[in-house]
């Protein structure tokens, strides 16, 4: 019911917006949870387990009852709480946790068998028979669980992210925190204000009294209008800090367009993080509801959500409403009411000594022991202290138990609140999040006054932190009411009196919980759910910890309480993970030659961060292997070229360069010549390889490095770790140069050929003879060349600046086809390796040394280096260890693959009987079978024996013969040609 | 979580590499026996309460800095150039 | 008393005033043959099982907090056995076994749903990777299949196929894989070694060990001291602290790794989806709310809490994976201790020089699934002095010697990569 005269919305601005389909008049400015309430709308939606009637129960992010879903099709926004969607023309939203519709509730029967669900009732039965348990039991309780529902499709929105800094963050906008925001914008402070309400204020928008002369409503006006006009204090609205992290960082959700009919562009949502110096935190307090029976039914809300709707919104929410309290300040809804003209069924007050009326009827001393209606409230008993029960017909009820502070906050950091007699809650200890401090009703001060004290105060002490001065303050005349109750948690009586409404969990269930011996807080929650809903406990902590308390005959402080614990309110997976739906959610690295082999129609492949080309199809090749063993004879008899600028590059100068190295690296560097290079294994200190690649020493303290693709940044950081915390002492000075340098390998016996077409001078066997390098101009530009091998043939890697990569590539390869080669790509790449025997990470991942592989001499005798000693381990050499071999199918089946394992001939493929696995496979166009590599035990000194290979996942067993992993050119013929 | 690089002062969490206990910068000699190696390499006191540990500086100046931490906390005390704390041990 | 639908139907015509402690709060005796600090759902499990294994029962478990208030409590329940290392392979195949059977023998729903889990992968490397891993599932007799693109799509069709930045190439699929509701199983082994004469004594925080000569003497706790002739450290992130009261340096860093759940929601993810490469896993709880996490925080702590880049890194690899999920809200997010080995395997052993004194730790961020093959094979070890097979390469000198290290990941000893 709409009460003239009242309220902040926009009475020029009528619009309508559906809820399950039907429209419903609301005015700009207006919820969804007032707009329903002055459409008398009752009933929103249905509880979590007994499917119990539910309506608006508060005004605030911590609704307990009234979650909706906004919105159709593949963007729908499940369990939205319709006190903070705002309304815009056009909204669609429903009810949810209903089947087949919020009226008429199938599994309502659920509130009938009650008995039978208790708490904790799902761990002693379901049990029999075994099978049913994923079957049937599982299948019908994940149904008839869960709240809303996603819509199952891709999120179609789009979320941000966003980093913001400030010298002062004050959390909540309500009297404490506009008054700290003010008086360190007036010091000149860089502030950032945060309120996750629509317009700031707090409280006061949705009170009568007066602050500063004026209403609270234009004070708070006024004071966000003044905070505007400074240009280092930022505003943000709609925007929840959510939680509070380490060295003062803050992260905060801002609800950018909600509440807009047209987006416009603009993200839904906005995740913050905010590393600010000093904060404070203004978050308010929350008012409690009472435990009686029946106390869900829709219409019963708490006292404060009342005055709301009726003071902002200009709703009241009931014709005649009732309210029940243990405190003065619930008596403030009854005033309201009574001058806004709404009828005021009594005040059932349970202090003997309550305040009179003033317009109504004050039940001192009497306490509410049941409601009635079914799908809204209509009735409630009350019993007088004498035990006599009366009924008054009520559509409304408003309840105060009294506030709880909003600490959560305080205890993302593992601080514990403590019990305050007084205000018979739980205050915050300032510290606990190093850098914030608490102002206002969040630290137990309940009166107007003293949040702006508070609030001033606060700022002042960060800003001296600071070394920013703040001018003198003056203190708004306000409200400073003292702040009176006597303790009510839960009415005695039969029935079920709910505590945590969105998990149905009842007075009952917690002394169940304690009766069964879940008697710390910890377990109590989690045996009976409570505080586990999406409100997590806010609107029910305090008061099931003292029901247990009450329970296990400790007082509350002993109890204890569980932690609250980031975030705040529930945050969207979009939001926080905002930009990587798609590809954003890692970086892409293209090489120079990446357009020209996409062109070339080469599928590219995902190599860690990277793209490179799997193969280059030529006309008429309808299958990968095709273009595969085209490109490895292209290599083998004439000459293929192949992007290897992916591989990472570390430039290294300095005097103690060779030094470095030697310590870094297995075998000797020092003694490299300049103008040569040399293959390198390098190992972790826990003696297991850890990269390999080849250097070239380029000038006497000047090296090149080359690392494999997947370890550049490892080995980059490894070095510099090498340098800086174990050899400071070595002049050396590196920088990785990867994306620097474009190379090329150009590999085949005709690749010296090509390579002279395009040189400034001509290279031959002498001047560029195997593992020779250095500098070269290529059709005039100056780049490297090393004579390296990778594919076993004689091969070279040409290198130049990026900017020169796609023209090079281009080049070459066009040169390449005109001598019956061609690009080859990832698969010939592979091929050619594994025919020559050469490692990459399938063989060197991480669980081999250099004794596995075959390399066990390359480890210098001559000095230490990193991971020497720890490689000499007893487990890490032997006959024991699994130790590198090749593999040739030999039987009937020709195929091998990789991840299968080894056994011996005729052993039953089971673990105990497990010798090996295979690492790497492909198929040999050059011997024309398939070559495999793999780790045999004690496979060295196995070769030629016949083992057989079995890959149960591919249904493939294959004997094979155990041989030397260098398949092509042991000798080494083709690389020196 | 935000750190003091030496170099570049206050940075957030993300451009750091993390790596353990400072104890690595304590390399034994390669003949000091496989007790001494394994404790260096693999047994750590693992505090509850203050540690130094290791830090790289990866997405900024590659820098690697010893931490002083508080485990239980996370409150940082101090940060140090690693080759600094290197060098005042020889 | 014994758990069933009659019981809770009768129960619950007569008010459920019938229903009594789940276990029993015991204070501590002076004396006890064992001791199991812990009262994690490894230590319960041990206690469990020494007594219904080998007859032990005059034995009590200490709690510093409240039994369950671990990491037991605080992971994303997962459940597989899907290593592939010879010594990891057999003990997680025994452990899923015992789950298997886990609410018969306790008599307590945990709620072990063998849902099926799929490991994603994306590159013709891992697909081998996994393929390996598989074979060697198979091998051990347990259930593993290698799905292609398109099988992966049968299963989980609401996966971004089309724009995610990692194309899914295939998945390795184990049906027997699942999750179960954690602290249940804490709740369910501390009722069954409750039943079976087993003292839990919570809020009793061990200080020191007493240790004469080289053979271990019992405890001193909060609530004073304790004999006993075998003392066995089930403490998983704080092993490093207890084992510093017998004088020994462990290879275990103190890691946080945090974990998620959103609001609840109708069903929509089926399985246990794993995103190697993006760090991230999920699954959805019967109560609606979906459970996912992500890597460690990286850095050492104690804190049972961790920051916001990881959370958002979480985050990230759930968007890309599954767009769908992004109107999901996040409604909580917390820490454990994570026990960080040099090898990412656990140990159950004895403890070196010290006669009677006996541990199990070590277990990464992967201890939940483990938690009864370690409770039976730590109790096979304190009973009978023997390793039990299928936990005999868990030795703490294994890092020293080189002997069976159980790298599954292959990132060696920086505590913090496994």
């Amino acid at each position: 019911m709409r009460i003239n005269g009242k309220g902040l919305v926009d009475r020029s601005t009528p619009l309508t917006f559906t809820f399950d389909g039907h429209s419903v008049d609301a005015y700009a400015g207006d919820t969804v949870a007032s707009a329903l309430l002055a459409a008398e709308v009752k009933l929103v939606a249905r509880s979590f387990k007994y499917h119990r009637p539910r309506g608006v129960m508060g005004a605030g992010s911590e609704e307990a009852g009234a979650l909706i879903t906004v919105g159709n099709g593949a963007g729908q926004d499940p369990n939205v709480r319709a006190t903070m969607q705002e309304v815009y023309s056009g909204l669609e939203t429903r009810s949810q946790n209903r089947w087949p519709s919020l009226n008429f509730d199938v599994l309502s029967l659920n509130d009938l068998a009650s008995p039978f669900l208790s708490a904790g009732f799902y761990y002693k039965t379901f049990m029999w028979p075994k099978a049913f348990w994923e079957k049937l039991y599982e299948p019908v309780i994940r149904r008839a669980a869960g709240i809303g529902g996603l819509s199952g499709e891709h999120n179609p929105d789009s979320y941000e992210k966003a980093y913001a800094f400030c010298d002062f963050l004050v959390i909540g906008a309500g009297s404490a925190g506009l008054m700290a925001a003010l008086t360190a914008g007036r010091a000149g402070a860089d502030v950032i204000l945060c309120d996750e309400d629509s317009i700031m204020g707090g409280r006061l928008n949705g009170e009568t009294y007066d602050v500063g002369g004026a209403t609270g409503q234009d004070w708070a006006a006024s004071t966000v209008a003044e905070l505007a006009s400074m240009d280092n204090v930022r505003l943000m609205t709609r925007t929840t800090v959510t939680g509070a992290y380490d060295q003062g960082t803050f992260g905060a959700l801002e609800r950018v367009s909600h509440h807009l009919e047209d987006r416009g562009g603009r993200p839904v949502e906005c995740f913050w993080r905010i590393a600010a110096k000093r904060s404070v935190l203004a978050a308010g307090s929350i008012e409690r509801p009472v435990a009686f029976r029946n106390n869900d039914r829709p219409g019963i809300m708490t006292a404060s959500a009342v005055r709301t709707y009726l003071n902002r919104y200009g709703v009241a929410p009931g014709k005649a409403v009732t309210v029940f309290a243990n405190n003065d300040d619930a008596h403030r809804t009854a005033r309201d009411l009574v001058e806004a003209g709404v009828h005021v069924a009594g005040v059932i007050d349970t202090r003997r000594d309550a305040p009179d009326g003033d317009g109504y009827e004050v039940y001192k001393g009497a306490e509410i022991c049941n409601s009635e209606g079914r799908k809204a409230l209509e009735a409630v008993t009350f019993r007088y202290p004498d035990g006599r029960e009366d009924k008054l017909q009520t559509d409304c009820l408003a309840m105060s138990g009294g506030w709880n502070p909003s600490v959560h906050m305080t205890c993302h950091m593992n601080g514990r609140p403590v019990w305050n007699e007084g205000i018979q809650s739980f205050v915050p200890v300032d510290g606990t999040v190093p850098g914030m401090l608490t102002a206002g009703a969040c630290n137990g001060v309940f009166s107007t006054h003293g949040a702006l004290t508070q609030g001033i105060a606060a700022a002042q002490e960060a800003l001296s932190d600071l070394g920013v001065k703040t001018a003198k303050a003056d203190v708004p005349k306000a409200e400073d009411a003292p702040y009176r109750l006597k303790p009510l948690w839960a009415v005695e009586g039969k029935g079920r009196a709910w505590l945590d409404f969105q998990n149905d969990v009842t007075v009952k269930d917690v002394k169940l919980a304690a009766a069964e011996n879940f008697r710390s807080v910890e377990h109590m929650k989690r045996y009976t759910t409570q505080g586990m809903a999406p409100d997590q406990g806010k609107n029910s902590n305090v008061a099931a910890l003292a029901v247990l308390a009450d329970a296990t005959g400790r007082g509350i402080p002993e109890t204890g309480t569980t932690t609250f614990r980031p975030p705040y309110v529930p945050v969207s997976i979009a939001a926080m993970g905002a930009g990587s739906q798609g590809i954003g959610f890692a970086p892409q690295r293209f090489t120079t030659s990446h357009k020209a082999s996409v062109e070339a129609g080469a599928p590219m492949v995902e190599v860690g961060m990277w793209y490179r080309p799997s193969f280059f199809p030529a006309p008429g090749e309808k299958t990968w292997r095709q273009s595969c063993d085209r490109e490895v004879n292209n290599v083998r008899n004439a000459v293929g070229v192949c992007d290897v600028s992916t591989l990472g590059k570390i430039d290294l100068q300095g005097p103690d360069v060779g030094e470095f190295l030697d310590f870094v690296y297995t075998n000797m560097f020092s003694t490299l010549k300049v103008g040569r290079t040399r293959y390198g294994l390098m190992l972790r200190e826990d003696g297991t390889v850890m990269d390999d690649g080849t250097t070239a020493r380029m000038g006497e303290n000047h090296y090149v490095m080359t690392t494999t693709t997947a370890a550049a940044g490892p080995v980059m950081r490894h070095l510099e770790y090498v340098h800086q915390c174990l050899r400071p002492d070595l002049d050396v000075s590196m920088i990785s140069v990867t994306e620097q340098w474009a190379q090329f390998a150009v590999a085949g016996p005709k690749s010296r050929e090509l390579l002279n077409g395009l040189l400034a001078e001509e290279i031959n066997s002498d001047s560029w003879p195997f593992m020779a390098c250095g500098e070269a101009l290529i059709q005039g530009v100056k780049g490297r060349l090393f004579r390296i091998s990778f594919s076993g043939e004689h091969a070279y890697e040409v290198a130049v600046p990026s900017r020169y990569g796609d023209s090079l590539f281009r080049l070459l390869v066009s040169r390449a086809e005109s001598m019956g080669g061609g690009a080859y790509g990832m698969e010939a790449l592979n091929v050619l390796r594994i025919e020559k025997g050469h490692i990459t990470h399938s063989e060197i991942h991480g669980r081999t040394n250099a004794f596995d592989i075959g390399f066990a001499r390359m480890v210098s005798a001559k000095k230490d280096c990193i991971g020497k000693t720890m490689s000499e381990r007893p487990g890490l050499v032997g006959d024991t260890r699994e130790q590198l071999v090749g593999l040739k199918p030999i039987g009937v089946v020709k195929q091998l693959t990789a991840g299968a394992h080894l056994f011996e001939k005729g052993a039953d493929p089971v673990r105990v009987n497990e010798q090996g696995y295979t690492t790497s496979v492909g198929f040999s166009p050059t011997l024309e079978t398939y070559l495999g590599l793999g780790f045999l035990r004690n496979g060295r000194a196995r070769h030629g024996e016949e083992i057989q290979m079995v890959d149960h996942l591919r249904g493939i067993t294959t004997q094979c013969v155990v041989c030397d992993p260098v398949f092509i050119d042991p000798e080494g013929g083709r690389v020196r040609g | 979580m935000r750190i003091k690089c030496p170099h570049c002062g206050e940075r957030d969490r993300r451009e750091f590499y993390y790596v353990g206990d400072a104890v690595a910068l304590d390399r034994p000699d390669p003949d000091a026996g496989d007790v001494v190696w394994d404790d260096y390499v693999h047994n750590r006191d693992n505090p509850a309460g203050v540690t130094r540990d290791l830090w790289y500086h990866e997405s900024g100046c590659s820098t690697w800095i010893v931490v002083t931490r508080n485990t239980v906390t996370h409150e940082i005390l101090k940060t140090e150039l690693a080759s600094k704390v290197k060098e005042a041990m020889a | 008393m014994r758990f069933s639908g009659w019981k809770v139907i009768k129960e619950g015509l007569s008010g459920n005033k019938g229903w009594g402690a789940h276990w029993r709060d015991a204070q501590p005796k002076p004396e006890y043959d064992a001791i199991i600090i812990g009262g994690g759902g490894h230590g319960l499990s041990t206690a469990y099982y020494l007594a219904k294994n080998h007859g032990l029962t005059n034995i009590a478990v200490v709690e510093k907090g409240y039994l369950g208030g671990g990491n037991v409590g605080r992971n994303t329940t997962i459940v597989r056995a899907n290593y592939f290392l010879q010594g990891n392979s057999e003990f997680y195949s025994h452990s899923l076994k015992l789950w298997e059977g886990l609410e018969e023998d306790l008599n307590y729903n945990v709620m072990h749903s063998q849902r099926g889990l799929i490991n994603l992968f994306h590159s013709d490397g891992q697909r081998d990777a996994f393929a390996r891993r598989g074979n060697m599932m198979v091998n051990q007799g347990d259930d593993a299949i290698l799905l292609d693109r398109e099988g992966v799509r049968k299963h989980l069709p609401y996966l971004d196929f089309e724009q995610t930045r990692f194309p899914i190439f295939g998945g390795l699929y184990h049906p027997r894989g699942g999750t179960a509701r954690h602290d249940a199983v804490a709740w369910g082994y501390a009722r069954g070694a409750s039943d079976r004469g087993v003292d839990l004594i919570q809020n009793c925080e061990v200080t020191d060990i007493d240790i004469e000569g080289g053979v271990v003497k019992g405890v001193q706790t909060t609530r004073g001291p304790i004999k006993a002739k075998k003392v066995g450290i089930v403490v998983a992130g704080r092993s490093g602290q207890v084992a510093a009261m017998a004088g020994r340096r462990l290879p275990i860093e103190s890691h946080v790794l945090q974990a998620f759940v959103t609001e609840g929601l109708k069903p929509v993810i089926d399985h246990v989806v794993s995103f190697g490469m993006g760090h991230f896993y999920i699954s959805q709880s019967d109560k609606g709310g979906l459970v996912f996490g992500g890597d460690l925080d990286f850095y050492a702590s104690y804190a049972q809490r961790g920051n916001l880049p990881m959370k958002e890194h979480v985050m990230d690899a759930g968007m890309t994976l599954m767009p769908m999920i992004g109107k999901a809200k996040v409604l909580r997010s917390w820490g454990g201790i994570m026990d960080m080995t040099p090898d990412g395997s656990p140990f159950i052993d004895k403890m070196d020089g010290v006669d009677g004194l006996f541990i199990d730790c070590g277990w990464n961020y992967g201890g939940f699934k483990a938690v009864p093959a370690s409770g039976w094979c730590m109790a096979h070890l304190m009973a009978t002095d023997t390793h039990h097979e299928a936990a005999a390469k868990f030795r703490l000198d294994r890092t020293r010697t080189g002997v069976n290290i159980l790298d599954e990941e292959g990132t060696g000893s920086q505590h913090n990569l496994h």
